[in-house]
């Protein structure tokens, strides 16, 4: 057991929060806590339902159409007597692959773009930017309907647009990042402590700026929810084979007169799900900067200005 | 560890920042360089460690200890930061990274430039980083060294980067304008923080300010800078009673407050 860890039992209640001191810190957040238990609800749920649903989402009853919320049916029937619950439950695969496949790709641009524009010589990084300008000019929805007329419809075109368009928003709100704490006097103290290019960059410049790419991806994430259930409503997403919150909404809004109480459930979860991650990004943000975590400071702060 | 500068000459955009200037810093001397904002002050210690920025063209010689410091490569220049040649920030403020513990930055030029004698545990690197802490007079060094940036005040950060400059007791240290962002007691205190580490380790000292006040307590011999040009140089005694420059004698004249109310 070495000195370090001695010592610093001693200072903190235990060793975790050592390791961790943001999660724990994120755990005492509530509305992180609420996003975080919503967002596992979401993940297992899409694992789940990979396996088993209570019906078949798509099977049709016309025996029981239109039912109302009960036992058998959680959720009640829609219009062809399919079981709400099962394909809300089972839509939430859609929405898992749709907003971690476009958050992964929205990353890999957004990185690489902002590492190009901001490592790279003059001309390639000036050329970079206006092209950055010129794609940001296109709405994510435009992009997507321009790719899904050309390669048809797909999960995929969701994907590739929200990715894409989000990726290189990420890159120029983290280039100008980049460039402002590159510059401040921390970096230049670093710098004349002998710390390397690798270094500065690794252990100075990127941990100061990943709040504000971690509130970025989760806005891309979010979005890519919304966008996947726009698109799909207007028929431009998830093929008829795939259960989406958004397609069932566009299915379900038709009787919005008759039956209001069917379209709430696709409506409620997508709002549910997109507000959680909104409000993870933000507690992120918050626990990943000290200065940020005020609560368990105070105490420490006190004593150093006593 | 001696420091020979001549014919420094910086450039930024084809604009002449700092012309010509030479001065020599004797082993364990502590040399003043003074002037108003804007004079090149420093643009001239920045350079000498590669630091200024990019657009900044330099020319001349800077000989430490017989390396040439001018044209060095970044690889080099990174093994003589922080290791033979220490280096204060004026704004304490800025000049510790936020998400960092002090014990975490204190020891960062140690882990970067320790590894050529010997290596360091991470127990071993905390008990250096306690110790460097009590060095520069800071209270409760234990659990100091666990806190964050921004739980400690102005003066005890400029301590802290005191320590982070001196971790790895480099032959000369460069402070630019160490106090200036600092109320005046808690500049007396940095002042005499410097004088004693300096002095005790037989440090060579290139001290950069606008204030003479300051530079009559800590330096011995003084250079004077306006628009990049060295106009007077001497022992600090003889600048104060006898300056000859109308730059220095204005100097002396905002000085002179400041020191009669001290003595």
């Amino acid at each position: 057991m070495s000195g370090v860890e001695t010592v610093e039992e001693a200072r903190t209640t235990g060793r975790r929060t050592r390791r961790a001191p943001w999660l724990a810190e994120l755990l005492r957040r509530p509305a992180g806590v609420a996003a975080g238990a919503w967002i596992l609800v979401l993940v297992v749920s899409a694992v789940v339902s990979s396996f088993w649903t209570p019906h078949d989402p798509f099977e049709a009853d016309p025996a029981s159409m239109w039912q109302t919320p009960s036992g058998a049916h959680l959720f009640g029937t829609d219009g062809i007597g399919r079981d709400i619950f099962s394909y809300v439950f089972a839509a939430s695969r859609t929405t898992v692959l749709v907003a971690v496949s476009a958050g992964l790709l929205a990353t890999v641009v957004g990185v690489g773009l902002s590492a190009l524009g901001s490592l790279t010589a003059r001309w390639v990084r000036e050329s970079m930017a206006v092209v950055i300008d010129i794609l940001i000019a296109f709405p994510t929805i435009l992009i997507a309907m321009l790719l899904s007329s050309i390669l048809g419809g797909s999960l995929f075109v969701v994907v590739t647009a929200v990715g894409i368009g989000y990726g290189v928003n990420i890159s120029r709100v983290s280039r100008a990042e980049i460039r402002r704490v590159g510059r401040t006097d921390y970096v230049l103290a670093a710098r004349a402590s002998g710390v390397g290019p690798a270094g500065i960059l690794g252990r100075h410049i990127l941990p100061n700026v990943a709040p504000v790419f971690v509130v970025q991806l989760s806005l891309a994430m979010a979005t890519s929810i919304l966008a996947e259930a726009g698109l799909s409503y207007l028929g431009y997403g998830a093929s008829a084979s795939t259960a989406s919150w958004g397609r069932l909404l566009n299915d379900l809004q038709v009787y919005i007169a008759i039956h209001p109480g069917s379209v709430v459930w696709p409506g409620l979860a997508i709002t549910l799900t997109v507000l959680a991650f909104n409000l993870l990004g933000d507690a992120i943000r918050e626990v990943s900067d000290p200065r940020l975590r005020t609560a368990s400071n105070r105490a420490d702060r006190r004593r150093n200005h006593s | 560890m001696s420091l020979i500068v001549t014919g420094l000459t910086v450039t930024i955009g084809g604009r002449t920042v700092v012309d010509d200037l030479s001065f020599t810093v004797a082993d364990g001397e502590r040399f003043g360089l003074i002037g108003e904002s804007g004079s090149g002050k420093s643009l001239t210690i920045l350079s000498l460690l590669g630091l200024a920025p990019e657009a900044a063209h330099v020319t001349g010689s800077a000989v430490l200890d017989g390396t040439e410091l001018i044209g060095l490569s970044e690889e080099e220049l990174a093994t003589i930061r922080g290791n033979r040649v220490g280096m204060v920030f004026q704004d304490p403020q800025s000049a510790l990274n936020p998400l960092h513990r002090i014990g975490r930055q204190i020891v960062e030029p140690l882990r970067l430039h320790g590894g050529r004698n010997e290596r360091l545990s991470k127990a071993e690197l905390r008990e250096r980083a306690v110790e460097a802490v009590r060095e520069v007079g800071l209270p409760d060094p234990e659990s100091l060294v666990d806190a964050y940036p921004h739980q400690l005040s102005g003066g005890q950060r400029q301590r802290v980067g005191i320590a982070i400059a001196l971790a790895c007791r480099p032959g000369l240290l460069l402070a630019d304008e160490p106090t200036t962002a600092l109320d005046v007691t808690t500049q007396a205190e940095i002042l005499a923080l410097f004088e004693r580490l300096v002095s005790s380790r037989g440090t060579s000292l290139v001290f950069v300010t606008h204030d003479l006040a300051v530079l009559s307590q800590i330096a011995d011999d003084v250079a004077v800078l306006s628009a990049g040009h060295m106009v007077e140089r001497g022992p600090v005694a003889t600048l104060l009673e006898a300056p000859t420059h109308p730059v220095t004698r204005g100097l002396v004249a905002a000085a002179r407050a400041t020191i009669w109310s001290a003595s």
